[in-house]
């Protein structure tokens, strides 16, 4: 089982500094609100919109969609598609399925993880990165693959992953 | 003369291959050119080893190349389209000429696949041409009643293509026989299973296949609403069924009294899975649709009893929906022909791994492993010794090389130990280690344990932290009868297939590895060469420069060296994290 959980309240002056316009939800809820098995559509939809499930708008779902938070919890906290903090601007998958598994796509995970100073499922202090390691992308023949934002990229070595992470890193810096 | 028309492979692969390049390529030198011919997209023809793939149709034939990047578009244009003469060295098959690598296509057998990489997935008409909507057509021209269809489904012998192996015709028939005013019919696009990807490449190469499959269930099982639950990894795949959903609404293939028939309406939904494994197993995908979490439910009642929101429901994958079309259209004798006696027709195979070909391949039933993979996927890449192939993902097993003799239909294969499962078949050769790869299964399925059964949720676990042991060296003499007894305990107390196919991938390796774990264990040895904790590292005199790379990459200083000296690893300090030999360019790291 994969363990998650909602972060802590947070406190005050964070709060301020990101508030979340919880408004944008009302036409999602207008949408799905008296649609049976709407829950799983409702927190895509809270996702699309923030980039993860903040802890407010569990509250909103509650309040206004008539859904049970623990319910909700139970169903953000089982899907790996959840987030329920927010990621970085670049979201890397590693690709650990059979095939990536056999052509060491561990070792380029390692190298990626070393050089991010981060551990699997967490973001860079800067906020540019999150790296996940996620099951399958379904571009085998290409093992070891990794995908950043909408881009794939195949026939991995870690020298090679490292040099794209660097060059998005380098061009971010520019920005 | 007609005119000239490129056709290019944009799926997934190909696009991670950079086809779509490819393809604003050959528009921009049309435009730019004011040249005359046609560019056109297909979806994935199944050779991912060669892609971007790329087909020029003029009037002297077919001519197929391989590996066309953007650099190699100008010469293509200049050198054929411009002045007729095809370049052989791209050329995979034309009709003059075969490459080596076409022997990738013979003795495939497409029905399944019959339209993927021919036709324009996001073009209702070119399914058309191809016989598409035609089964629908021919049942409602010629008045076959649905028990009549599912007649046909039973004769052609098709069984579940995503793992089970159920015959998809009994299936429709218990649906069929409960009366309820209101039924289901669910295709299960929840590909999870690492290493298979043969779902997506039909869902992105011919929707059409799929949706018209589910047509002709919903009307022998007497269902008006369907679900397409397809994984959200797949965004490709969605985008095109939503593609093909409107087209065919348009068309009237959709919606309320269609193909003439008096009150048979049916429609479609899409539901985006949230990423749980465990959803590929029906009831846990019911669960999930209907807003829960994915969690398997007591069988029986079954879902054709009570499924979706307790109504009838039959659930099939999208393999099998893709092929009822063929068999309505060309007859269950036909389809029957192909395969061994209890398991009829083709199967599609994703051989990836080890392997010089890797790709989608559909074969019949019937043809051995050891063709599979050394007459269509052209042997084990770089000449290296077979070992095993992995059979059926994490609910499956490693069939050695000295048994790959075996035939692919479901008996055969389940007589291994393996599964036939949705079809991932990963390739390894000697330098793959089992011990490595079973505890990388077992990892994989104790996140994915929804948590219901004790013995699934906690026995997975304790596996996967004997394996990890073992693979690290520290081992115990009683580690595999520990591995063996939760094995069999996991198996009898779980509810749902993940549950009971998970301690497969072990089973299977220490009936034909069992050297391979003893070697971990008592010697403290990992064969293949490949479990880093039990390497030691060594630098080669005739390769070091000393460039001091691994030097300073060390996170202990166990290496020793002055610059442009050999260099050398002090074997008490060494903690095996294996830095050294990344960073080396030079292969002078010494693994043993």
């Amino acid at each position: 089982m994969r363990i998650k959980r909602i972060p802590h309240p947070q406190p005050e002056a964070a709060v301020i500094e990101n508030p979340v316009d919880l408004s944008l939800m009302d036409a999602l809820i207008e949408k799905y609100k008296s649609k049976k098995g709407n829950l799983i559509p409702l927190l895509q939809g809270v996702q699309e919109l923030y980039g993860f499930i903040p802890r407010e708008a569990f509250f909103k779902l509650n309040v206004e969609a008539g859904l049970e938070l623990n319910e909700m919890y139970g169903v953000a906290t089982f899907y790996a598609q959840f987030r329920l903090s927010p990621a970085g601007k670049h979201i890397i998958k590693m690709c650990h399925g059979t095939a990536c598994h056999v052509q060491s796509v561990t070792a380029i995970t390692d190298e990626l993880l070393d050089m991010l100073n981060i551990k699997d499922g967490e973001t860079t202090e800067d906020k540019i990165f999150t790296l996940e390691t996620v099951a399958c992308l379904g571009c085998c023949s290409l093992a070891p693959v990794m995908m950043i934002g909408e881009e794939t990229y195949g026939k991995l070595t870690p020298r090679e992953a490292a040099k794209i992470v660097k060059e998005i890193k380098r061009k971010e810096s520019l920005t | 003369m007609s005119k000239t028309t490129v056709i290019v492979g944009l799926g997934s692969c190909g696009l991670a291959a950079g086809a779509a390049k490819t393809f604003e390529e050959f528009q921009r030198i049309k435009q730019s050119d004011k040249l005359d011919f046609q560019v056109k997209k297909t979806s994935c023809i199944g050779m991912c080893f060669r892609e971007p793939l790329v087909e020029i149709i003029d009037d002297s034939g077919k001519y197929l190349y391989g590996n066309v990047d953007v650099a190699r578009v100008d010469e293509i244009i200049e050198k054929h389209i411009k002045n007729f003469s095809p370049i052989p060295d791209y050329i995979i098959q034309s009709p003059k000429h075969k490459s080596e690598d076409a022997s990738f296509f013979e003795g495939q057998v497409k029905i399944a696949l019959r339209n993927c990489g021919y036709i324009d997935p996001e073009n209702i008409e070119e399914y058309e041409e191809r016989e598409g909507y035609k089964a629908m057509q021919k049942i409602s021209g010629g008045n076959i009643s649905p028990d009549k269809v599912i007649q046909s489904v039973l004769e052609s012998g098709i069984r579940g293509r995503g793992g089970g192996g159920f015959p998809a015709g009994m299936k429709w028939k218990f649906a069929r026989n409960n009366d309820s005013s209101q039924k289901y019919v669910i295709c299960n696009a929840d590909e999870g299973d690492p290493g298979a990807f043969m779902d997506r490449s039909i869902l992105e190469g011919d929707p059409h296949s799929v949706i018209e499959g589910m047509i002709i269930c919903g009307y022998a099982i007497g269902a008006s609403d369907g679900y397409i639950y397809c994984r959200a990894e797949y965004p490709l795949a969605i985008k095109r069924l939503n593609i093909a959903l409107e087209q065919a609404r348009d068309k009237g293939y959709l919606g309320k009294d269609i193909f003439g028939i008096p009150g048979f309406s049916f429609n479609i939904i899409i539901k985006e899975g949230a990423g749980a494994f465990v959803c590929g197993e029906e009831t846990a995908l019911i669960a999930s649709i209907e807003g829960e979490r994915g969690m398997p439910r007591r069988r029986p009642p079954f879902p054709a009893e009570s499924g979706l929101w307790k109504h009838p429901t039959n659930i099939n994958n999208v393999e099998t929906l893709a092929n009822i079309p063929w068999i309505i259209n060309k007859g269950a004798a036909q389809y029957a022909g192909y395969g061994t006696e209890k398991s009829k027709g083709t199967k599609v195979f994703a051989l990836t791994g080890k392997i010089k070909h890797g790709g989608l391949v559909e074969v019949p039933m019937g043809i051995t492993i050891k063709d599979i993979i050394y007459k269509l996927g052209g042997g084990i890449a770089g000449d290296k010794k077979f070992k095993a192939v992995q059979l059926g993902g994490p609910s499956g097993g490693c069939i050695p090389e000295y048994l790959s003799h075996t035939i692919v239909d479901y008996d055969s294969v389940n007589a291994t130990g393996a599964i036939m499962g949705s079809g991932g078949m990963v390739v390894m050769d000697e330098t793959t280690c089992v011990v490595d790869v079973a505890r990388f299964f077992l990892d994989f399925t104790q996140k994915e344990s929804c948590g219901k059964c004790t013995f699934c949720r906690l026995g997975t676990k304790r596996m996967l932290e004997i394996l990890t042991r073992i693979t690290e060296g520290e081992g115990h003499e009683k580690d595999i009868e520990t591995l063996e007894e939760l094995a069999h305990t996991i198996k009898d107390s779980s509810l749902c297939g993940l549950g009971q196919t998970a301690p497969n991938p072990v089973l299977t390796t220490l009936k034909y590895f069992r050297d391979e774990y003893e070697a971990h264990i008592r010697d403290k040895k990992c064969p293949a060469l490949s479990c880093k904790k039990l390497l030691t590292y060594e630098v080669n005199p005739e390769n070091c420069t000393g460039c001091t790379a691994c030097a300073r990459g060390c996170p202990v200083n166990a290496i020793e060296g002055e610059k442009k000296k050999t260099h050398f690893v002090h074997q008490d300090i060494c903690i095996k994290c294996g830095v050294c030999f990344t960073k080396c360019k030079f292969k002078a790291i010494q693994l043993s």
